[in-house]
């Protein structure tokens, strides 16, 4: 992936940040990762297909998830649906941002929400796979991109 | 008499977040949809004015569904809601007959605008209606 690819994803998560919350995102510095990387409570991942093929994750702690939905519908949003969905809705937005950079050959699929780390599922992300943390108040999240 | 809305998204917080503001903005709301096809069997029971209508559903994409609205009822407001950012997807929407587009993610402002540009509400007046 390149340098400027890297960055159009990072653009669409500060953009993401500060329309939802109203607040500015620290990304942190992406590194490669070689092998599969450490899932967090929540992880929505997307698939990408087309122009490119692999995959889109962003992975997320819990109480992170949460202060977002409540973010989005305030006190209404503490439940477990709204958080696990949060973080498939992220992601679709990411990916779905994406294409305003890479055009509409690049196709997403519809999210997958996993739940920890569930042994039997494998993500289909194509190494080298790009890790950008993203700091939004006492929390870490990451954007895991691994595209052909 | 209140304009009745249609909600249609996969994602159960987006639909959350749309009847919030929809109810801020005085619509009825007449039923929320995962998918376009269950979307098609509430569309057909409540005819509604206006369906806001994501585009990457499982079943039957918003594309499909659109298509299947505008051959039903064509006068149907619909505005699509969707995190595709690319110029072809907007297009394709309008060329399928859509009237409105927003992208992910939104503000509640911009909902209201749009929603009140579409069903012809002067200065984006829609509560109380």
């Amino acid at each position: 992936m390149l340098e400027t690819e890297l960055k159009a994803f990072i653009d669409v998560v500060i953009r993401y940040f500060s329309q939802v919350t109203g607040e500015t995102v620290a990304m942190g510095v992406p590194y490669v990762k070689a092998q599969d990387p450490v899932l967090l409570d929540f992880t929505g991942v997307i698939g990408i297909s087309g122009a490119r093929r692999g995959c889109l994750c962003v992975t997320s702690p819990r109480e992170m998830l949460q202060a977002l939905a409540e973010s989005l519908l305030g006190p209404d949003g503490r439940d477990e649906a709204a958080v696990a969905d949060v973080v498939g809705e992220m992601a679709n937005t990411i990916a779905g941002n994406a294409r305003e950079a890479f055009g509409s050959a690049f196709m997403i699929s519809v999210p997958v929400v996993l739940h920890g780390a569930p042994s039997d599922i494998t993500i289909k992300l194509k190494p080298p796979v790009f890790v950008v943390p993203i700091q939004w108040r006492a929390w870490r999240s990451f954007l895991l991109i691994g595209l052909e | 008499m209140k304009n009745r809305l249609l909600i249609v998204d996969d994602s159960v917080i987006m639909r959350r977040v749309l009847e919030k503001y929809a109810r801020a903005l005085g619509l009825e709301i007449v039923g929320t949809a995962a998918n376009g096809r269950d979307a098609l069997g509430l569309f057909d029971r409540h005819k509604p004015d206006l369906v806001s209508l994501d585009i990457t559903m499982p079943l039957l994409d918003g594309l499909g569904c659109l298509k299947e609205i505008m051959d039903r009822r064509p006068e149907t407001k619909v505005v699509i809601i969707t995190a595709l950012a690319d110029r072809e997807t907007g297009l394709a929407a309008m060329r399928l007959g859509a009237k409105g587009f927003i992208q992910k993610p939104f503000t509640e402002a911009q909902v209201r605008d749009e929603f009140a540009q579409v069903l012809g509400l002067a200065g984006g007046a829609l509560v109380g209606d």
